[in-house]
This record gives structure tokens, sequence and C-alpha cells, in this order.
């Protein structure tokens, strides 16, 4: 398992020191230019968010319904990670939107509820770290609702109107020209992220399972 | 006589309207446009913006891992103070 880890850590590395070549490689956006380039990291940063969202969803519903201790550690690392993920996502795209929209923030819908869902998950760590005994079923709560937030968060560019662009942005991308450049480097930078994501998710579990063996030798001591 | 002078004007008058309302031709540039006479989203430099990102990738995830270790030596520290505990409890 050690093992597999430091190879895939090591490929990981590899992958994000060659992708500001690919990144310098692609092609200039023809409205934006240069600033465009963040989009790199800040959709494959989204995509982690996805991916957090969906396993502390999950995790969190398998916790509650049935009580698994190893879902909860699941729900517990990738709550942090959408976190962690989340404010990357709203620095770059701040980045971005200074250039491109003259402005650092909007409180349009995409961007407000990117920021209710970091406020979400910061509630869910409050609750883990300051709830007690009990606040790991809060928590899972928090943690189902709070990854039914995507789904909303991703479609309200097409329900309403918005300065941000739509997702049929992503999905012409590779049919322009000089598009399929762009496209395969994104999807590097976002299996760069996918990776690094499954990487920080094993080494946040295995800090949980180290507190629940500390806690068990607590336990062990007292009787 | 009199309708041919009425032609006459209504014709000049719709000769002359789209005249009127046609706009002057702009100005040549006579110059160059100094760049803080640009508009404000024009004179924003996008590489300071580019690299900021990328570095606060960088160091968000280098302070993230170091959260990580701190965290995980801790708790092995908390271990071996408790084993300790114990042999002298032993004792």
């Amino acid at each position: 398992m050690r093992k597999w880890f430091l190879a895939l850590a090591v490929v990981d590395a590899a992958m994000f020191a060659y992708a500001p070549f690919a990144i310098n490689a692609a092609p200039y956006e023809s409205t934006m230019l240069l600033v465009q380039k963040i989009f790199y990291f800040h959709f494959a940063t989204w995509m982690a968010v996805t991916a957090g969202l969906t396993v502390c969803g999950l995790a969190s519903a398998w916790y509650l319904f049935k009580g698994s201790p190893i879902a909860d550690r699941i729900g517990v690392a990738s709550a942090e990670l959408v976190v962690i993920f989340t404010l990357f996502g709203l620095v770059s795209g701040s980045l971005w939107a200074r250039k491109a929209w003259g402005i650092w923030w909007d409180w349009e819908p995409r961007l407000t509820m990117a920021f209710m869902l970091e406020l979400i998950f910061l509630g869910y760590i409050i609750v883990r770290q300051f709830g007690g005994p009990g606040s790991e079923k809060l928590a899972a709560a928090m943690g189902i609702f709070g990854a039914a937030t995507g789904p909303f968060i991703y479609k309200s560019v097409d329900w309403w109107r918005t300065i941000h662009p739509k997702t049929s942005v992503m999905r012409t991308l590779a049919d322009t020209s000089g598009g399929a450049i762009m496209w395969n480097v994104v999807m590097f930078c976002v299996a760069a992220f996918l990776l690094l994501f499954g990487l920080l998710l094993a080494a946040r579990m295995r800090l949980e399972e180290s507190r629940g063996e500390l806690d068990r030798l607590y336990l062990a001591a007292e009787d | 006589m009199v309708r041919r002078v009425f032609n006459a004007l209504v014709g000049m008058l719709l000769v002359a309207g789209p005249l009127w309302a046609q706009q002057p031709p702009n100005a040549g540039q006579s110059g160059f446009v100094p760049l803080d006479s640009m508009p404000a989203r024009e004179q924003i430099p996008a590489a300071p913006l580019l690299l900021s990102s990328y570095a606060f990738f960088l160091v968000l995830m280098l302070f993230y891992l170091w959260t990580i270790w701190r965290r995980i030596g801790k708790v092995e520290r908390d271990m071996q103070d408790l084993e300790r505990r114990q042999e002298t409890v032993k004792r």
C-alpha cells in the first residue's frame, strides 16, 4: 500500500511538473489571451471538488444508514478536501475575473453558490471539531446536503443569466479551431488533480485511522 | 406649378433627411494612445494574475500537506507517550 502511494505520488508530482509546459504550449484563447490559461487549473480543481462532493455524499449516506466507521473516515477526509479545492477554485476564479470581467468578485448565482458550498463544508469541519459526541451523524447529514448542492452549482449558469460562461463552453471546446489541443491539456490537468485528490484522501484517511487507534488505546488504558 | 414646387421640396427633404442623420466620420488617430487612458479592464496585466493563481495553488497544497504531516506526527507522539505511561504503570 505504502509502495503504491509513493509510486503514484511520484507520478502525480511529474504530471504537475509537466503541466505548466503543456499549458504554455496550448493555443491562446482569442478574446482573453494569456489570462485564460488560469482555466486549466481552475476547471481541474472544480473536477476535484466534484469528486470530493460525490465521495463525501456517498460516504455520509453510508455512515448515516449503516454506521460504518470507515465511511465516517472517508466522509471527514473528503469534506476537508472539498474545502481545500473549493478555496483554490474561488481564488483562481477571482484572479481570472479581475482581468476578464474587470472585477474581483460578483454576487451572481454561480459564484455565490460556490461560496455557499465552501461555507457548508467549513461548517462540516467545525461541527466535527467542536460538536462533541454525536457530531458524526450531524456532520454526515451536512455532507449529504452539501453534496446535493453540486448539481445546482453546475447548472446555475444555464438556469440563470450570469456573467459566468455556460456549461456548453466545455462541450464545444474540442470542436473549435485549436480546441483539441486545449481539450487534451485540460484533460491532462484534470487527471493530475484527480490523482492528487485520491492521494490526499488516502493520506487524510490514514490520519483518521491513527486517531481512531489512539482513541482505542486510551479506552483500553482506562479499562 | 405649385405641384412642381411641392414635389421638389418633398424630394429635397427626402434626400436631405438621411444626409442630416448621417454621423460625421470619426477623426483618424493622430498618435499613440497612452495605456492609462485606456479602459480600466484593458490596463490590468494578465501575467501577475496568472502567476498568482498557480503560486497560490502551490502554496496551498504545500501548506495542506504540512498540516497533514504535522497532525499525523502529533497522533504518533501521543501514542508513544501513552505506551510509555502504560509501561511505567506496569512496573
